[in-house]
């Protein structure tokens, strides 16, 4: 290990020996922390007298290499990866929104509410853009109150957005048990919109098309965070507001901006969600996909391509560890001790690391 | 100037400082200071900001410890490494800002600090503090909700609380700085009683009028040493103004080493390019507020602006550069009013504003040297096109800004964060004169700097104004703007309390500025106002 400080190196010397210490880093951060979680999971199996290879076999052959589990894990990434856009965007804004449940809930349903009532007006692909739209615009909505108190009240935004998901959560199964409630079925749910009018899914498979849409979402977002005027903007308010309001910027403007794309793609993710895999919004539904994207887009360190990396692995271990759960019987629930412990040990290195950084400056 | 250690035998002696010395990163704080407080007397510390009153304060207090010397309590060396340890060697200390529990009645922050185990002894407590009102005067309700009280009523109960802990040492730091005048008074009246019973009281104040009323004895501090005091015997000689005329001479007198350096050339006629009129800004619990200032800047002049710290320079600065919002007055650019652009907009107009505050305001620590350089200029051409960043031509700007300014860095990606305080600064002055600069603010812009940098700073904005720039150099460093400025506003209370010609030649420019900053009314309009 050098132990020479980067400020002493000379420039020619630089490079072979940055990218070393970025592997250096990255073997330290990322991948050591998910090595150590899966061998201090793998201790729990053993006390409750589970192989953890067999386990660990069936996650993988379930959830990446048999046809229809991969079909599966391409599926569940869509919302995911829309919730990772806008949490990148809000993070490296420095704005801590951890309400995009509620915002996502709400962009479900109205999606779900608007898109079976548009199949007979308009064309295919008008509707499911309307219902994108929409989705995205009441989204955005949900974040106006906690977009206004930070920016002129200076309210922390990590209590207001969470009360607002209470809220949110609430009022989205409201809205569907006693508004959009589809008269014509006996379960509380919302009218279905038909499967061939959801969206298109890929070539031959089961995958739906928002995974693409998905995908494109986090790298739009992660090129205009780190390639463009407003990205940069946006990011000096982040690191500093006390900076970006000397340097010109409006900062309270750009506070409300970042709540509004931030929670118009939470909106966006339950769109894809509804026009996508399931048609319809059921009473009480509430998948909490913003609870497990958060983690993720803290441990890709909010890159683009680390977060959707990230997102398809623990796509493949929510699927595969469905079946894998079954066949070896332990708790479906089995999969919160393994996501559980990886954090722990990321926080646990992310300390080691900072550490040594502050050893060798 | 370093005193020789006082006699450690001296039986009156509550605390002393031994040739202490304290350094900051970049600063000598408390340079070899030696001081002996003793008991019964009311020991004043003056000394401009910066002039490491707040330092011993802090190393009494136990906040921070000596680097060098040592301190003794009661005649005998003793270690104030923690608060707790300086409560317990009888030194209490009442801050600037009060430091109760608003929501706590005034019995539960008396007893707040005691052991847990304790129960606490109101009647004892109440009987304590009858006998303190009947001694000292002091006003104590102890039913009262802390947070409903005045602040004069809060110091009450400040003083309190340390002499219930049997302080024999109280620090009172810049206490009536907030209060009415009849608080001070009283507060001063406070301060002589206690003297009396036997404490000693060390009172930190900017005002020096209740030095000579309220002190035994004072002590002034010049950047870290401290180099004169004023005995009691020879105190009480002297009538009010003498005594004043004395504190000032000591405060901003002396090493006149920069009346030599008095710019030659003949004093700039063109139209002022900056006019300030009747500007008024909000003023706030922290904040002072500006009130009715005006002034005027032409190209190629550097007016400078004197005052100690805090008292409306900064919000001056900002006011000019559009971060804060004025309440009244306008100012005028080049002809037009700005009074309602943005920072921005009066960028543009080429209005640029040099912070003091480098690393939280200035720049991004985080964030490399060369997003830095163009951090006022974000989605502006070359740099950006159509919103689009060029990466290419930042970094070619910023390698000739280090390369320009000297700026000693290993590349353009490095954080700005790792760079010293004068590598930043360079960095700062070359974005202030990116593009079509015409007027400069600079806030203190040798602060915190060696005396390298110092040197280089000043020749830079000496050039700044050859060039044609006007400049506005606020500055709490007399040898720097006699050395550069035109003319010499100074600054007292949020207003301008006279303007004075830098006519170098004449020796006792710094007594005269002196006595402007130190606000004493009936001064303010004695002074010929040049300008």
């Amino acid at each position: 290990m050098s132990a020479s400080s980067e400020l002493d190196d000379a420039a020619p010397a630089q490079s072979p020996r940055r990218s070393s210490r970025w592997l250096q880093r990255f073997v330290l951060v990322t991948l050591g922390p998910i090595l150590a979680a899966l061998v201090v999971s793998g201790i729990v199996l053993l006390l409750f007298g589970v192989d953890p290879l067999e386990y660990y076999g069936y996650v993988v052959r379930r959830g990446l290499l048999s046809s229809l589990g991969l079909q599966q894990t391409a599926t569940r990434m869509a919302p995911l990866l829309f919730l990772a856009a806008g949490l990148i965007v809000a993070f490296r804004a420095g704005l801590w929104n951890l309400g995009v449940d509620g915002q996502f809930l709400l962009g479900a349903v109205a999606a779900a509410a608007l898109a079976p009532s548009l199949v007979d007006i308009l064309p295919g692909w008008a509707m499911l853009v309307a219902g994108f739209c929409v989705a995205a615009l009441v989204g955005a909505l949900w974040s106006v109150v906690p977009a206004l108190l930070r920016a002129y009240q200076g309210v922390n935004e990590i209590i207001t957005t969470l009360m607002m998901t209470f809220l949110g959560v609430s009022l989205a199964n409201v809205l569907v048990k006693l508004v959009f409630l589809d008269p014509t079925t006996t379960v509380p749910q919302t009218r279905t919109l038909p499967v061939p009018d959801r969206m298109p899914r890929l070539f031959d498979t089961t995958i739906s098309s928002g995974m693409i849409w998905g995908i494109l979402a986090v790298l739009a977002v992660h090129l205009m965070m780190t390639r463009t005027a407003f990205g940069l903007r946006l990011r000096t308010v982040g690191a500093n507001p006390h900076a970006a309001a000397h340097a010109g910027l409006n900062v309270p403007l750009l506070t409300v901006a970042v709540f509004a794309i931030s929670a118009g793609f939470a909106g966006l993710a339950g769109a894809s969600e509804v026009l996508g895999v399931t048609g319809n919004i059921q009473a009480d539904w509430n998948p909490a996909y913003g609870l497990m994207v958060i983690p993720l887009v803290f441990l890709a360190r909010f890159h683009g391509v680390g977060s959707i990396i990230l997102i398809f692995l623990y796509s493949t271990l929510l699927i595969g560890a469905e079946s894998a759960a079954r066949r070896v019987g332990v708790p479906q629930d089995f999969t919160l001790v393994l996501v559980s412990s990886l954090l722990i040990l990321l926080a646990l290195a992310e300390w080691l690391d900072a550490r040594r950084s502050w050893t060798e400056s | 100037m370093t005193l020789p250690a006082q006699t450690a035998s001296d039986m009156s002696e509550a605390v002393g400082l031994h040739t202490v010395t304290k350094r900051f990163p970049g600063v000598l704080a408390v340079d070899g200071v030696s001081l002996t407080v003793r008991t019964g007397e009311v020991h004043v510390l003056l000394g401009e900001n910066g002039a490491g009153k707040s330092t011993i304060v802090g190393m009494l207090a136990g906040l921070q410890e000596p680097d060098d010397g040592h301190i003794s309590v009661a005649g005998t060396g003793s270690r104030l490494d923690s608060p707790s340890a300086s409560l317990d060697a009888g030194i209490a200390t009442v801050f600037q800002h009060v430091m109760l529990v608003p929501t706590l009645t005034v019995f539960e922050n008396l007893v707040l600090g005691a052991p847990w185990w304790r129960r606490p002894h109101r009647a004892q407590i109440e009987r304590r503090i009858a006998e303190l009102s009947r001694d000292f005067g002091l006003k104590v309700q102890l039913d009262a909700m802390t947070g409903d009280l005045s602040l004069g009523e809060q110091q009450q109960i400040e003083i309190a609380r340390a002499l219930l802990r049997d302080a024999r040492v109280l620090i009172l730091d810049e206490a009536t700085s907030m209060l009415t005048p009849s608080g001070a008074d009283e507060l001063g009246a406070q301060m002589r009683r206690l003297a009396e019973r036997g404490l000693a009281v060390i009172f930190i104040t900017h005002k020096l009028g209740e030095a000579y009323r309220f002190g035994d004895r004072i002590s002034v501090l010049q950047q870290g040493r401290m180099v004169g005091d004023i005995a009691p015997d020879a105190l009480a000689r002297m009538d009010e103004d003498a005594a004043i005329e004395e504190m000032v001479r000591l405060m901003f007198g002396g090493s006149d080493t920069s009346a030599s350096l008095y710019r030659d050339r003949p004093a700039p006629t063109a139209a002022p390019l900056l006019s300030v009129e009747r500007l008024g800004t909000e003023g706030g619990a922290e904040m002072m507020a500006l009130k009715d200032l005006s002034f005027d800047l032409r190209p190629g002049e550097i007016l400078g602006i004197a005052g100690i710290d805090g008292n409306g320079q900064k919000q001056l600065a900002e006011a000019l550069s559009g971060q804060r919002s004025a309440t009244a007055g306008r100012v005028m650019f080049d002809g037009a009013d700005v009074t309602r652009l943005s920072v921005g907009q009066r960028r543009k107009l080429g209005l640029r504003y040099l912070t003091d505050d480098r690393l939280s305001e200035g720049t991004i620590g985080i964030f490399p040297i060369a997003e830095n350089t163009v951090l006022k200029d974000i989605g502006a051409a070359p740099f950006w096109s159509g919103g689009i960043e060029r990466p290419a031509r930042i970094g070619a700007h910023a390698r000739e800004v280090i390369r320009h300014y000297s700026v000693r860095a290993p590349s353009e990606f490095t954080p700005i964060g790792h760079l010293s305080g004068g590598n930043i600064q360079k960095v700062l002055l070359a974005r202030e004169l990116t593009g079509e600069a015409r007027a400069v603010i600079f806030n203190k812009p040798t602060y915190g700097l060696d005396t390298r940098n110092i040197a280089a700073s000043r020749r830079r904005i000496r050039e700044i104004a050859d060039k044609g720039l006007a400049v506005l150099l606020i500055s709490t460093e007399l040898d720097e703007l006699i050395e550069l400025a035109d003319r010499i506003a100074v600054m007292a209370s949020g207003r301008i309390r006279g303007t004075v010609v830098n006519d170098a030649g004449a020796g006792d420019l710094r007594l005269r500025l002196g006595r402007l900053m130190v606000d004493e009314g009936k001064m303010a309009d004695t002074t010929g106002d040049a300008a």
